[in-house]
């Protein structure tokens, strides 16, 4: 299945620049893997080690937040949008 | 005229933000225990609208009071992550000013909701563009009508000078002139900026702290390598540039609750553990700021 994933300008250094790929996946686990293979270190950017969504990092799948569908467990329905976001912002 | 501390008193005499300032010292004695330099920590959340950013909130506002620039039907505008959005909501409802604040859309609700109770607009930015895509909007907005007295925390003045005529002169007097350093983290770099002007003179070390990713959860810092930079900021006002994890700032911020009954804000743990290593190699005292509350982080991760 393949989703539009959006990212933040914080995290434009982990994908060559892009701040919108494509990827394939039936679970936001998936999905994330499958951006990883093309940029190594994404996951690492927006999971921690023990593959959860970062804290200060917040995923929404369409207009629902993962952590509440399940985390990186959630399902990615074909052809929605992933929004990768940072919870906090700076410069207050 | 360049605004006095004994102007800023005068004009808020017989209000809540008469309360802005003169915020407790107090040493962190088991997380500083054993350490070669003395730990203490200047508690902002004890500022009436919870926040170090009172300060430059009350500062920027009763400057431009001062300036002549508000007028019948003007509108206070800034953008904003958070913190500096209460202090200028809480500011404006005691002064009677009306107030739009860009913050980006989905950051934490509780400061949305706090700036709103006190009477604030919100324009909500593009949330993928963060604290920068909020900058951007308000200085279209600002472009756009005259209406709007844009305060820019990032180049106004009245920010750092709010720190260099307060929270210095306090530190300077609560530790009677016995500091040996100062650390402290750097958003729009308003109070490192004032603080050395105030204090480094007087021979104390000052150490500023960044985030070391630009995806960080530190919220109010900013990792100056990507974003915009204030042109308030300058690095020479510091003697030690250092960087924090947002994993150990949470660590931190969790042990300053458990060990010492501080509830503060990510920011507050990260600069603790900065200064933390900080004590490991320098003698005397060492003054850490904390510039906010872990109340407002209570809809995030951070605490589960």
């Amino acid at each position: 299945m393949t989703v539009t994933v959006r990212l933040p300008g914080a995290l434009r250094d982990a994908t060559g620049g892009q701040t919108k790929v494509e990827a394939n996946g039936r679970t936001l686990a998936d999905v994330i893997t499958d951006i990883d293979r093309r940029h190594p270190g994404f996951r690492g950017r927006v999971l921690d080690e023990s593959g959860r969504i970062r804290t200060y990092v917040n995923v929404y799948i369409g207009e629902d937040d993962a952590r509440s569908k399940g985390g990186t467990d959630a399902p990615v329905p074909e052809g929605s949008e992933v929004m990768v976001i940072p919870a906090m912002a700076g410069g207050a | 005229m360049q605004l006095t501390a004994d102007t800023v008193r005068a004009r808020v005499r017989g209000t809540l933000l008469e309360r802005v300032g003169d915020t407790p010292l107090l040493p962190l004695r088991r997380i500083g225990a054993g350490l070669r330099g003395e730990l203490w920590a200047k508690l902002e959340s004890a500022n009436p609208g919870g926040s170090v950013k009172d300060r430059a909130g009350l500062w920027m506002v009763i400057a431009a009071e001062e300036a002549g620039h508000i007028a019948e039907g003007s509108v206070l505008l800034d953008a904003t992550s958070g913190n500096t959005g209460v202090a200028l909501a809480l500011v404006s409802a005691v002064r009677g000013h009306r107030l739009t604040l860009v913050m980006p859309d989905r950051v934490s609700l509780e400061r949305k909701r706090i700036a709103r109770a006190f009477g604030a607009e919100l324009v909500l930015s593009d949330p993928l563009e963060g604290t920068d895509g909020a900058i951007r909007e308000a200085q279209r907005l600002a472009a756009s009508d005259p209406r709007y007295v844009y305060l820019d925390q990032y180049s106004n003045p009245a920010n750092p000078l709010a720190h260099e005529l307060t929270t210095g002169p306090e530190i300077w007097m609560q530790t009677g002139g016995a500091v040996a350093q100062f650390v402290a983290g750097v958003g729009t770099s308003g109070t490192i900026v004032g603080v050395s002007r105030a204090l480094r003179p007087k021979g104390v070390r000052i150490v500023a702290v960044q985030p070391d990713d630009a995806l960080h959860g530190i919220e109010g810092w900013k990792h100056m390598p990507t974003a915009i930079r204030p042109p308030i900021w300058d690095e020479r006002v510091a003697d030690v540039h250092m960087t924090m994890g947002t994993d150990e700032a949470i660590v931190m911020t969790r042990r300053l609750a458990k060990e010492e009954g501080i509830f503060a804000g990510p920011s507050g743990g990260a600069a603790v553990a900065a200064a933390l290593k900080v004590a490991r190699e320098g003698t005397g005292r060492i003054v850490v700021l904390i510039a906010d509350g872990g109340e407002r982080y209570l809809s995030t991760p951070l605490w589960e």
